[in-house]
């Protein structure tokens, strides 16, 4: 066997062959490499408070400002990754913790970041002092937040999911946790996380303005980067710099699709526990070209395997974990520790409780709170209108698309690339058009706020269809069920739990993005429209505490109630009544 | 008797198990479980489904905990997952995101065994299961059969003491599981150096028999050793010879009248409210009965044949020709079965005409059937919420057990038109859908 093995390896170095793919395989590395090291240093240089950083809005800036927003998104990335493997497992594994994490994050996933960014940004200058250290470590933390809890959320699910025989052959085996966790659980769980990675990447970029252009002591620090490049423009007017800024996030955008979402997606297929769908839509890859086809690559790919093996294999927590069914004996020290941990929780919440009311009620009255709850209600109001508009205009093109293989070929990247572009970079235009007409700022603005999400309902209306069994087509078809009986015994019923994902994601996206897209400006042009998300705006640009703190509360508990209310019972509907299996 | 000079590898002492579904409920699926396991041989634990075999093998692998008594391995308690021990799962259980080889090297890697040896290792494993050649492939890319031939790789290549298969060839068509167990017989009784023992569940008789040097067979309510026979024929075994089939026959005899054999402290099973039917369609039942119908005029037929002739598992089978015998469609003894004139007149039947004897036999023999019919005429709106029938049998039964029970009993309750269900309300009535 052995001598098979060295055979092996002797004829890959014997057939090295450079070619062209080798050459820009290694321009591309450490170009990415030299780019990565230059920003950081520059992140690192100093800084005071007050001093006003120079942001060009010459074009010839834009690379090195779209440099420096990757890096914010990376970094943020980084740590958003290893808050989901930490927290997300020890959720799943330890229910004495996942009864306070799992509502937690669910609350966090639902609050506005902008009013994180707020808190937290005193806290980080303060931690490095005369340091760009500071704003920049803000302004990842924003990023992050507007990352993670989807991840964390999507891992946790995913845990809980891993199939139990599974679970019983490492224990068999007497894999150790860590192993375990690198050979099943991260493995099962890495489709998911890769979708969730992808959703969390374009709530950043909607985001990339404010987390850039950080409000605080009612001065605006703009960091390098293209959200402060894009909110200079929008103060100076300069329609030029918003095109530039548009063309450059395309482009990156593009850059971030091909280079690390499409060889992710394309990686995770493995992963996934049964088989390929028939016919269903596989992004190609030019990164995975490269890594197929070039000896370089492949080399380093193997390099990286046998790494990964080294770091799984450390003979880390020696112990098998065991699933077990039945309530195992708990020893007292163990027994008391859960009891004071339920005791400090109780306590604990008790305190915040009192300290929250007495913070908010001290200096808002109840009027300024009913206030604010009528807001949320012309926020609600207006976030199902247009759900319901979406869903009228999307889930017939959908449908149309769907039936069409070529067309939803062509069509469904085209859609998720548009869920992740940043919407909010067309507002200008609305503000423009809205003012040149005087227009109602109610209605207009509204449709802002799902410009980014509507894309949600397509892509995933055009999924449900396409999974949609042929025989079953076929039959409406032998059977002559036609136009508004199809619709309603045939293609409706059929998509349903499809066509609920995508209006629950883009309903969530629509509350986020509310904080951004009811109040919009263009120079000194600022147009309002009342709502919720306009009221927490204006508190933050302030930085009036009591009034965020209001705000995002009562946001946050619309949304808690919608999603039990509305959406969790349709979703049930959709998980019980209309699977197809 | 050579089995007292061995030593055991494995010894089961009271074994018990109580499932606790909610509180206060408890469920006894094991009792008074006692064998040993010697060096070299091969086990069957044969029972039907439902019977806690899995269960059983779960606790000896120390993945589960036992309620009562202990589980010896080479004389120290089992207590969670031991080295020595490997197992081989119903459906395969292999990592979809590593190849055969990462698979394989699975064991030897949370051993930790140096790497090139586990490379070494499991290459030659791979080689002897018949897998090479498929050394880098993934699982989703192999059949059936090759998936199982990496589980057992996985589980060899550990070296094991006891090999525990926990029905590792049902998952799988006939013809491949035929040809994966003669292979895995040539692998064990070819190889000279220390043999495994294997401990093998199934509820596949021939397969039992082919295969075991003793087989240990288990009844349910709750799971017990009602027998253990020894297989004294010698490898390769012929499934025609005489001895073969009289050891078939055998183990049906002991599988569908336990009365016959058990000791004097079991009473014959009532059918109460809370009996735990089995799961049999209606389509089963009556395809059953067509069967025997054209298979005899008036002998009973030989449930091992009826088996064979239809490949179907006692599984499959056992669970139908019980419901029939209740239902007094067909009387069921010492592993044959016959049709009663009741079960002739179902047989030659129309459709309507099935449905009114199936009714009035459901009526006279099932008294939760009778229970439902009942409630439903004493009410005045004729509607009973499925969950309050459901509250009543846990009375009886276990939760999930309940749930299954009254799903079938409503399924045949729908067919004989005795009453309807609406799934959207959740109640039952006596009324026609319109």
């Amino acid at each position: 066997m052995a001598t098979k093995l060295r055979v092996f390896r002797n004829n890959q170095f014997t057939n090295w062959q450079f070619n062209v793919w080798d050459v820009i395989a290694l321009g591309l590395i450490f170009s990415a490499l030299v780019l990565l090291a230059w920003s950081a240093i520059q992140m690192s240089a100093p800084y005071h408070v007050g001093e006003v950083l120079p942001i060009s809005l010459s074009p010839k800036y834009l690379p090195y400002y779209a440099l420096r927003t990757v890096y914010h998104m990376l970094v943020a990335l980084f740590f958003s990754l290893l808050f989901t493997f930490t927290v997300g497992t020890l959720a799943a594994r330890n229910k004495h913790a996942e009864r306070l994490i799992i509502p937690c994050i669910d609350i966090l996933q639902s609050m506005p970041i902008l009013g994180f960014l707020s808190i937290t940004v005193v806290v980080f200058i303060r931690l490095f002092p005369n340091s760009l250290l500071g704003p920049e470590s803000a302004c990842i933390f924003a990023a992050f937040t507007s990352q993670v809890w989807n991840m964390t959320l999507g891992f946790y699910q995913s845990l809980k999911m891993v199939p139990y025989d599974l679970r019983e052959a490492s224990a068999m085996f007497q894999l150790s946790s860590w192993q375990r966790f690198w050979r099943l659980d991260v493995p099962f769980a890495m489709p998911s996380l890769v979708w969730n990675i992808m959703v969390s990447m374009s709530a950043t970029w909607f985001f990339i303005v404010a987390t850039e252009a950080i409000e605080v002591n009612n001065q605006t620090i703009l960091l390098p980067g293209i959200g402060s490049y894009i909110s200079l423009a929008i103060a100076h007017k300069n329609i030029a710099a918003i095109l530039y800024a548009i063309l450059t996030m395309l482009i990156v955008i593009l850059l971030y699709d091909q280079l690390l979402f499409r060889p992710l997606v394309l990686w995770s297929e493995k992963f996934k526990l049964d088989g390929k769908e028939e016919g269903a839509y596989k992004p190609r890859s030019f990164l995975n070209y490269l890594f197929r086809h070039t000896r370089f690559f492949r080399w380093v790919g193997e390099w990286v395997a046998s790494f990964c093996d080294i770091i799984i294999n450390l003979p880390l927590f020696r112990n098998p974990s065991i699933p077990r069914q039945s309530f195992a004996v708990r020893s007292r020290p163990v027994t008391l520790l859960i009891y004071v941990w339920y005791i400090v929780l109780a306590v604990a919440s008790l305190v915040l409780l009192s300290l929250l009311l007495r913070f908010v009620f001290n200096t808002l009255t109840v009027r300024e709170a009913l206030h604010a709850v009528i807001l949320g209600s012309y926020t609600s109001i207006k976030i199902m209108t247009m759900i319901v508009l979406c869903s009228l205009l999307w889930v017939p093109i959908g449908v149309w698309i769907g039936l069409r293989p070529k067309a939803a070929y062509i069509i469904q990247p085209i859609a998720q690339f548009l869920a992740a572009f940043p919407a909010n970079l067309l507002f200008p235009v609305a503000v423009i058009l809205i003012a040149h007409y005087s227009l109602n700022t109610q209605i207009c603005l509204t449709p802002l706020m799902v410009l980014g999400t509507q894309w949600y309902i397509l892509f995933n209306v055009i999924a449900g269809t396409t999974a949609i069994p042929k025989d079953l087509i076929q039959v409406t078809q032998n059977l002559g069920v036609k136009k508004l009986l199809w619709w309603r015994r045939f293609i409706l019923p059929g998509i349903f739990p499809y066509f609920i994902t995508g209006a629950i994601t883009a309903a969530g996206g629509a509350w986020n993005a509310s904080i951004i897209a009811e109040v919009v400006q263009w120079g000194n042009i600022t147009l309002t429209a009342p709502g919720i998300g306009a009221y927490v705006f204006h508190a933050t640009a302030v930085g009036d505490f009591p009034r965020i703190a209001l705000g995002m509360g009562v946001m946050c508990l619309y949304v808690l109630l919608f999603n039990r209310l509305i959406w969790q019972p349709l979703y049930n509907l959709a998980e019980k009544r209309f699977q197809i299996d | 008797m050579l089995a007292f000079k061995k030593k055991p590898i494995v010894e089961l002492k009271r074994v018990r198990k109580v499932f606790k579904k909610e509180e206060e409920q408890e469920l006894l699926v094991l009792d008074n479980i006692n064998f040993r396991i010697y060096e070299s041989e091969i086990i069957a634990l044969l029972g039907r489904s439902g019977c806690g075999k899995s269960t059983l093998l779960r606790i000896i692998a120390g993945l589960l905990n036992a309620s009562g008594g202990q589980v010896f391995y080479r004389g120290n308690l089992v207590q969670g997952p031991a080295q020595g021990i490997a197992m081989v799962f119903q459906h395969f259980a292999l990592m979809p995101w590593l190849t055969v080889l990462q698979n394989v090297e699975l064991g030897l890697e949370a051993n930790g065994t140096p790497k090139q040896e586990r490379r070494q290792r499991a290459l030659k494993a791979i080689d002897m299961i018949g897998l090479d050649g498929f050394e880098s492939a993934f699982p989703k890319e192999l059949s059936g059969g090759m998936r199982q031939r990496v589980g057992i790789a996985r589980a060899l290549v550990v070296n094991p003491d006891l090999l525990l298969m926990d029905e590792p060839f049902s998952a799988l068509d006939v013809l491949t599981a035929d040809n994966l167990r003669s292979d895995l017989l040539d692998l064990w009784h070819g190889d000279s150096e220390k043999k495994s023992s294997i401990l093998l569940v199934t509820h596949n008789i021939e397969e039992a028999i082919v295969m075991a040097d003793r087989v240990i067979i288990l009844d349910t309510n709750p799971g017990h050793v009602i027998a253990e026979l020894k297989i004294p024929l010698a490898h390769p075994r012929d499934h025609q010879s005489q001895e073969f089939l009289k050891l078939v026959d055998q183990v049906y005899t002991y599988m569908t009248s336990p009365s016959a054999f058990a000791t004097a402290f079991e009473a014959p099973e009532v059918i109460d409210l809370g009996y735990r039917f089995p799961d049999a369609s209606i389509s089963e039942l009556s395809g059953l009965v067509e069967t025997l119908a054209e298979l005899q005029k008036d002998q009973a037929v030989d449930l091992p044949l009826l088996a064979s002739e239809f490949s179907l598992d006692i599984d499959d089978l056992l669970p139908l020709t019980e419901v029939l015998d209740i239902l007094r469609l067909a009387t069921e003894a010492s592993g044959d079965i016959k049709l009663t004139e009741a079960g002739k007149a179902f047989a030659e039947a129309d459709i309507l005409d099935r449905k009114k004897i199936f009714a009035e036999h459901l009526l006279k023999h099932v008294p939760l059937v009778k229970y439902i019919y009942d409630a439903l005429h004493e009410k005045e709106n004729h509607r009973v919420a499925k969950k309050h029938i459901l509250e009543h049998l846990e009375g009886y039964l276990s939760a999930s057990d309940a749930r299954r029970v009254l799903k079938v009993i409503i399924e045949w309750g729908r067919y004989a038109e005795l009453f309807a269900y609406d799934d959207k309300s959740g109640e039952l009535n006596l009324e026609n859908p319109e």
